[in-house]
């Protein structure tokens, strides 16, 4: 660590790793409501459960891209950020709105748009927070020295999912209109500037574990994104096939969204060779596990899972089916999951000074969440190709398909059982670092 | 090889052209197709209060509608056509959780006019003109 201020990224990080494991308790909830035992129906039915288990992990994934740009961005811009009380006052609110915003949902205050649950209300909380997130850092960046591809990418990627927040809290009388909207934000920002915000961290994390001259890895960086924003903005035709516009979306759509795999290709070539270009051999092997893990998951995830369900005359028969939610996990923990898990996993030792470099059960927790996770995924597939087929081939009723494969849920507690274990060695390794202190300062030099 | 500044004008220049694109195409989806697919016309003040019901309690956290939401309780684009007025009625206003194979559904216990609400936005968005989808059962006997 080189600045002080860099320590406020800690706290994201701890709020990220808390709201990771109440996600994954709400997983657990109706994993079990999917194989029958929907125990909690009367407290958590599985509306709310649902709710709850994607409203976190945006939450935890935002508070970790937070942190990370708190660390990256004074150390980019060199710099130190210009206010770390309001940061600290930005990371209470932004744990406040999350936390009003779980206990509604199980008094029944949300509104029904998946994945936008969050009632408009507090929506409005949500800007501040995030105006005022975006105002430090903005300022910090362009009051220093440098601004740098890097960040400039990251942040360019942050402003952006700012902006695209707002479509989403329109209100429209007509279904049609508000789904079209609503991917928008959905859509767009996996799809589109997230991928900016990965793509800046992982630059960094690139630059520092590798070593490779910074003038090339942000070379790649302007192909990366701007293959994902040619793909992928055109790509969101993708979820206007079957939502009541018109016929040219199967086209455009199809062929976009067909290329959107190529930026997560180019994503895992480009960790994968500067890797292998590095000289330098940096220490911390669990930072460089998760940095290539992430790169090379979400393509399989993202990448060729997304494919696999996105041309028109296949997702005419997976929309909506369990097929999504296969890939929906992959994607989402290979991608966004794990570059916040690798922030983490490099910025500890050099926020606490403490060098625990590659202990045994920071390689278990990325091993064994990995494979749990893998499992996940086979078995959502397993269970949304048999749905698929059951359900709109054969035309049974949706009911007796779901007991035909309620199995596959028992074979995915088993694989989540993996997972949470992994994760569990995560946070036993984050709390073994301790917190954040001065004389961790300038001691490690990258 | 390419160089630094031709991959940064790569970039700007290929997100701005589809950006452009991409809104041009929004804007003919929601101006020409929109009204005519969805038939506008219909969009009565009752289906507005439906579809309020319908976000308030959250049904998309079960259920998927134009493909969209949950997959824990069936697809209901076709509801209205598939079930009918009263079953689907009788599904809103129950007072115990209404579970016809095992899997519960909330007991929402609507009034008469509530449930008639939520029947009037299915029963339009039974209508919307989707592309074919759902797609019809191809292998059913
Ligand atoms: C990191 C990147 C990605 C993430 C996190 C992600 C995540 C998701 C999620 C959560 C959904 C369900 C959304 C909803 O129903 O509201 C979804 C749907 C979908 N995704 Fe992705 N995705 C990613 C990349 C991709 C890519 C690159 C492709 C194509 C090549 C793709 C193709 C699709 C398709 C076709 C659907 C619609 C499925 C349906 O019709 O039900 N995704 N994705
Ligand atoms: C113990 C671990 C987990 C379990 C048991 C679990 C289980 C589930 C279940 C049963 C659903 C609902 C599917 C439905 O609507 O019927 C779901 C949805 C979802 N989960 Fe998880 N999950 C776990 C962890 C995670 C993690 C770590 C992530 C992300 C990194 C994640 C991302 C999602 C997403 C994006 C959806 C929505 C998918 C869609 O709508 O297509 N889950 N999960
Ligand atoms: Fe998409």
């Amino acid at each position: 660590m080189k600045y002080k201020s860099q320590k406020v990224a800690y706290w994201f990080f701890a709020l990220s790793i808390l709201l990771l494991s109440l996600q994954i308790i709400y997983g657990f909830i109706m994993a079990f409501a999917h194989m029958g035992y929907d125990v909690l129906h009367q407290i958590t039915p599985f509306n709310t459960a649902r709710a709850v288990h994607t409203n976190l992990l945006v939450v935890w994934l935002l508070s970790g891209f937070m942190g990370a740009a708190y660390y990256i961005i004074p150390e980019e811009s060199e710099n130190e950020l210009v206010s770390v009380k309001l940061a600290y006052l930005q990371l209470v609110t932004l744990a406040l709105v999350g936390v009003v915003a779980i206990i509604g949902y199980h008094f029944n205050y949300w509104e029904g748009r998946k994945f936008l649950e969050i009632p408009r209300p507090l929506d409005w909380l949500v800007v501040i927070n995030v105006l005022t997130f975006l105002g430090i850092i903005l300022v910090t960046l362009f009051k220093g020295k440098k601004q740098t591809t890097t960040s400039l990418v990251l942040t360019m990627g942050l402003v952006f999912a700012a902006l695209l927040y707002l479509p989403g809290m329109v209100w429209f009388d007509n279904q049609t209109m508000d789904s079209f909207f609503r991917w928008w934000v959905v859509h767009l920002w996996v799809e589109g500037v997230w991928e900016l915000i990965m793509g800046g961290i992982l630059a960094f994390l690139l630059i520092k574990i590798t070593g490779v001259d910074r003038e090339v890895i942000e070379k790649w960086l302007y192909v990366i994104v701007g293959l994902t924003f040619i793909s992928g903005i055109l790509g969101t035709g993708h979820h206007y096939y079957y939502i009541g516009v018109g016929k040219i979306w199967l086209i455009v759509g199809g062929i976009f969204s067909a290329l959107e795999p190529l930026a997560f290709l180019a994503m895992a070539l480009f960790a994968i060779s500067m890797y292998r270009k590095g000289e330098k051999k940096h220490p911390n092997k669990i930072a460089l596990s998760w940095t290539l893990g992430t790169a090379i998951v979400s393509f399989v995830g993202a990448g060729l899972l997304g494919m696999a369900h996105t041309l028109p005359g296949v997702n005419m028969y997976t929309h909506g089916t369990l097929v999504t939610a296969m890939h929906g996990h992959l994607a989402f923990w290979g991608a966004y999951g794990m570059i916040v898990l690798a922030f983490i996993s490099y910025s500890m030792p050099n926020l606490t000074g403490r060098k625990y470099y590659d202990s045994n059960a920071g390689l278990l927790a990325f091993w064994l969440s990995n494979i749990g996770m893998v499992g996940m995924t086979v078995a959502f597939g397993v269970a949304g190709v048999a749905q698929v087929y059951l359900e709109r081939k054969v035309g049974l009723d949706f009911g007796d398909v779901q007991k035909e494969i309620q199995v596959h849920f028992a074979v995915l507690a088993v694989c989540a059982t993996f997972f949470t274990t992994g994760i569990g060695f995560y946070i036993y390794e984050f709390i073994k670092y301790g917190t954040p202190n001065d004389e961790a300062l300038e001691k490690i030099a990258s | 090889m390419l160089s630094k500044s031709q991959a940064k004008i790569f970039f700007l220049g290929g997100t701005l052209v589809t950006f452009a694109i991409f809104l041009g195409l929004s804007w003919n989806s929601l101006s020409n197709e929109v009204p005519k697919k969805t038939h506008e016309e219909n969009l009565s003040p009752q289906v507005i209060s439906g579809k309020h019901i319908w976000e308030k309690n959250n049904c998309m956290g079960c259920h998927t509608i134009m493909g969209e939401g949950a997959y824990y309780a069936p697809e209901l684009t076709k509801v209205y056509e598939r079930r009918g007025e009263s079953y689907i009625k009788a599904a809103l206003m129950s007072k115990t959780p209404w579970a016809p194979r095992g899997r519960k559904m909330v007991a929402y216990a609507m009034s008469e006019q509530e449930a008639n609400d939520v029947v009037a936005f299915l029963k339009w968005i039974g209508e919307v003109d989707l592309n074919g989808f759902p797609p019809k059962p191809d292998l059913k006997k």
